[in-house]
């Protein structure tokens, strides 16, 4: 089994398959952002910081713990999770503007921490060893990125999905219905720290090198890109936006230096056209019933028990 | 028996007293009115009711429990519903999805439902609180317009929308601030028809409105605030005619 994956991944020549496991390792780290961001509403400018706990914990716990990579990378996002809980409590009482400038400083403290700690090598960053695990690292960042996007898609359509749409829309009307926000802004929180602590842990073993200084602010302001340009809210759209922007600048290699110029005059086009991101506002079961000649309104009340939301 | 009662309840904001020792009992099954001018502090009142502000002074009980420096989640889980004077609808969301958030307090499964959303047992759930959900949009005649997205829809059909969000809650005290504010002479007779029809099935109603004749065809209790002051109480027929009430609707002078 492990050996047929193990050719599959072989057949696939070794550049391309750098950039589809940088998609993959991104679809989580996006999603996990979208989650705070997208649905909660609040905006954060660190969640490069989320995902450097993660790496960093999943590096010390394969260095010095040995762990196998599955307990290492729920190990890491679990302490991240609980990382951003902490965190999370005291500053969600801020919105908007302020949170952000929060959270930028938030981030920096981490580097900062990172940058001065024995056990994370201070500014010499760690090489981590390859992972223990019987499949290959390509299916495994994969599997991650699709179990987090069903996860995601799943918690979008549930009864915590839609407190967390309500508090996005109006903190006033969700409070008036019965929900806690201050619970709710914190779990949000928490879980989108949690995909990022997975996120941070593929990608420091997937590297095999991590320096505190790769977590910085435009660390988080990329990620904060591929939610955006997909479409806030939207799950296709943020996986999307992590396959373009993570591909973008390889296609734009061949124009070598005007390629990041190129790239920031994509995305200033895209927010011109496209405000609301690639995909945002789209709603794909409307379209869908449109499209074989249903109107939306009249098929409720036959299948209204079977409808997602 | 009254279900909600209000005991000397003040609050000042700096050296404004906006609501100045009101004393008020909403009698359970009834439908409450308060009225009074632009600023009168009605609103406000609401506002404490919900939790969103602290009286300085007085308590405030529902259902014989103080209710008063609570947070406003509580509050509304015990079942307080309201409308909001501005409107207040999640706007990018389907109508379905306001409805669904309003019966946020009548489903149980929180971040482990998310995980299991595919089980029998989550998905009992979510079937249950759509068709509740449904009900509610009947009762204020949306249902047809369920799959809209909330800022599509019309004034008039916006503040049913309110109604109906608020009616998932299954509040025993529904608080509408301004229902009919707005809406032409058509929209508020079927306004009034819901209202009523809310009351037969046993609901409480507190609403302030400016409108005359929707508040003295509908009320069964009318309390008067100006300044901040209740200055009158009583059915209808008693608040038409009282003099301190018409002198503060149109000065003085205007008796007679």
């Amino acid at each position: 089994m492990a050996e047929f994956l193990q050719n599959i991944v072989g057949a696939v020549d070794p550049y391309t398959m750098q950039v589809i496991v940088n998609i993959g390792i991104a679809i989580p780290l996006a999603l996990g952002l979208n989650i705070i961001t997208g649905l909660t509403g609040q905006l954060s400018l660190g969640h490069a910081a989320f995902m450097s706990i993660g790496a960093f914990i999943s590096a010390i716990c394969t260095i010095r713990l040995g762990f196998p990579f599955a307990l290492t990378l729920v190990t890491s996002g679990l302490v991240t999770a609980a990382i951003g809980a902490m965190i999370g409590f005291p500053i969600l009482r801020l919105s908007g503007d302020y949170l952000a400038i929060c959270t930028l400083g938030f981030a920096e403290i981490v580097k900062v921490i990172f940058l001065n700690l024995d056990i994370t090598n201070k500014a010499l960053g760690l090489t981590v060893p390859a992972p223990k695990s019987f499949l290959p690292m390509p299916i495994y960042v994969w599997g991650i990125a699709i179990l987090s996007i069903v996860f995601v898609a799943f918690l979008q359509s549930s009864r915590f999905g839609r407190a967390l749409k309500a508090i996005r829309e109006d903190e006033i009307a969700a409070e008036a219905m019965g929900i806690n926000l201050a619970r709710y802004k914190v779990q949000s929180f928490a879980i989108g720290s949690f995909l990022a602590g997975v996120g941070g842990g593929l990608y420091a073993h997937f590297l095999g090198y991590i320096n505190p200084s790769d977590f910085g602010f435009l660390k988080s302001v990329d990620i904060l890109s591929m939610v955006v340009l997909g479409g806030l809210g939207s799950i296709p759209g943020t996986v999307i936006g992590a396959a373009v922007l993570t591909a973008a600048p390889e296609f734009l290699r061949f124009m070598s230096e005007y390629r990041m110029l190129v790239y920031g005059a994509l995305l200033v086009c895209l927010m011109v056209f496209r405000p609301n991101g690639l995909l945002g506002g789209v709603n794909f079961t409307g379209l869908l019933l449109k499209a074989i000649g249903r109107n939306i309104n009249e098929s409720i009340p036959r299948e209204k028990g079977r409808r997602k939301l | 028996m009254a279900i909600l009662t209000l005991d000397n309840v003040t609050i000042r904001f700096g050296g404004l007293v906006a609501v100045d020792k009101v004393n008020l009992a909403v009698e359970e099954g009834n439908i409450q009115a308060l009225i009074g001018p632009n600023g009168a502090g009605k609103s406000t009142l609401f506002n404490l009711i919900t939790g969103i502000y602290t009286p300085t002074e007085g308590e405030i009980r529902f259902d014989g429990a103080v209710i008063s420096g609570r947070q406003t989640h509580q509050i509304a889980a015990l079942g307080i519903g309201r409308t909001f004077q501005n409107i207040r609808l999640f706007n990018e969301l389907p109508v379905i999805e306001n409805v669904l958030i309003g019966a946020h307090t009548r489903g149980k499964w929180d971040l482990l439902g998310s995980i299991l959303r595919p089980t029998p047992w989550v998905k009992r759930e979510e079937e249950q609180l759509l068709d509740w959900a449904m009900e509610c949009l009947d009762r204020v005649d949306l249902a047809g317009k369920a799959w809209e997205v909330a800022s599509n829809l019309s004034y008039g059909e916006q503040r049913r929308l309110e109604i109906a969000r608020a009616l998932a809650l299954k509040p025993r005290i529904l608080l509408l601030d301004e229902p009919a504010a707005g809406m032409n002479p058509f929209e508020k007779q079927v306004l009034m028809e819901i209202v009523q029809k809310i009351r037969q099935t046993g609901m409480t109603v507190f609403l302030v409105e400016h409108d005359m004749k929707f508040v003295m065809g509908i009320s069964d209790q009318i309390a008067v605030l100006d300044y901040g002051v209740k200055i009158a109480e009583g059915k209808p027929e008693e608040v038409r005619v009282n003099p301190q009430v018409i002198e503060a609707y149109l000065g003085k002078g205007a008796k007679q």
